[in-house]
């Protein structure tokens, strides 16, 4: 009996043979094309026109966060098989010669380098906490974070890479206001995703807590009906679908983290619209086909109808 | 009950004391008090359960990795005892 073809398979050769894609030898590590780029940037735009209402601040951070931020949000307590650092060479020239001599036998050298301080971020909202530090005003406020994240689950799935970027519409205020964002802002995103012809579900979800612990956080999580994502079949409707975009309450998990307190002085609480972007994408070429020109009409008009 | 039951208890409270992240010291709680209420979150409740699993030598099975385990120190008791596959 001859092992079936992965459900990714057929996928993955025809992103790659039309250049949406191309490969950089690591499971999960892809080159962007043109193509992609292009669909990339209007679905962007067309998101930040749908949240225009929100009236959100901008902020951008860089790929990686001081591990003092890293540490406030748990992340390794929960995530410890997603988790990636920085290392750097700190060494003088010897150590330089050592790392080279290993380096010339063929071996890791990797192991000559030190941690950096510096920890990969897995989620775009995160490093936001640290700059709130302090009082929200009356109301609250909205911002528009689209951030690189890192998540080490290596696999040749073009829809799990191991870096990409999610675009968070994230709201910190107090816990009604909080819930209000989430409950408010996924539905209208589900319906942009619809108009796309992507036949999105909303459906209450959990985190891949790691481990015998992290059952019990999966299982709260789910009884406080804390997470929803917004899936999509990329794969037919035989294949569990893919989660494409995310509405999350935290609770006051990062208000207390970070010290983060409303306009009354009680602690903050936070929730976030996440929209993965690589992962819609490439559901977008997976439904309408591998060029863009080609796509359907009323797709092509919604992507593109204020660029002409 | 079984003959374990005040070691137990005392273990769980030290466990919480150390870990738990209440909002009260937890010498004012009742056995039967409503942890979550007292500030528990599924955070700590994770550090909590390694440290009892810890101090007691024990380990809770998988049916038991739920809320309802961690409701009171009460719960946290039986599910000691369950794990011990005592009833
Ligand atoms: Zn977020």
């Amino acid at each position: 009996m001859s092992s079936p073809e992965p459900t990714w398979s057929a996928l993955r050769q025809r992103l790659l043979a039309d250049g949406v894609l191309a490969e950089l030898g690591e499971p999960g590590m892809f080159a962007l094309g043109s193509r992609f780029t292009a669909v990339f940037e209007a679905l962007d735009a067309l998101y930040v026109r749908t949240f225009a209402n929100l009236d959100a601040e901008v902020w951008r951070f860089p790929p990686v966060e001081p591990k003092s931020v890293f540490e406030k949000t748990d992340y390794v307590a929960s995530f410890p098989q997603l988790t990636g650092s920085l290392s750097v060479f700190t060494g003088g020239t010897a150590e330089h010669a050592e790392l080279l001599k290993t380096r010339a036998s063929g071996e890791d050298w990797e192991g000559h380098l030190e941690p950096a301080g510096l920890m990969m971020s897995p989620a775009a909202c995160h490093p936001l906490y640290a700059i709130l530090t302090g009082t929200l005003p009356a109301g609250g406020r909205r911002f528009d974070i689209l951030g690189s994240c890192f998540r080490h689950e290596p696999s040749p799935d073009p829809m799990r890479m191991q870096t990409f970027r999610m675009h968070e519409f994230v709201h910190a205020g107090n816990a009604d206001s909080a819930m209000e964002h989430r409950d408010e802002t996924a539905p209208r995103l589900a319906a942009m995703l619809d108009s796309l012809g992507l036949e999105v579900d909303y459906v209450p979800a959990n985190d891949p807590f790691f481990g015998r612990t992290g059952r019990i956080m999966a299982a709260s999580q789910r009884e406080a009906a804390l997470k929803y994502e917004i899936v999509t079949h990329v794969y037919g409707p035989d294949v569990a679908p893919t989660a494409i975009g995310s509405a999350n309450y935290h609770n006051d998990h990062f208000g207390t983290a970070f010290g983060i307190f409303d306009a009354d002085g009680d602690v903050a609480h936070t929730a976030c619209l996440g929209l993965g972007m690589e992962r819609t994408v490439i559901a977008l070429f997976a439904r309408h086909g591998m060029d863009p020109e080609l796509w359907p009409a009323d797709v092509r008009a919604v992507l593109w109808a204020v660029h002409g | 009950m079984s003959d374990n039951t005040y070691g137990d208890r005392l273990a769980i409270r030290e466990a919480l004391q150390q870990f738990g992240r209440l909002n009260q010291a937890v010498s004012d709680l009742s056995d039967e008090a409503d942890l979550f209420a007292a500030g528990f979150t599924s955070h700590a409740t994770v550090n909590v359960m390694l440290a009892i699993e810890d101090a007691l030598g024990i380990e809770f099975p998988d049916e038991l990795l739920n809320r309802s385990t961690f409701v009171s120190i009460d719960a946290l008791a039986h599910a000691v005892g369950m794990s011990r596959g005592e009833r």
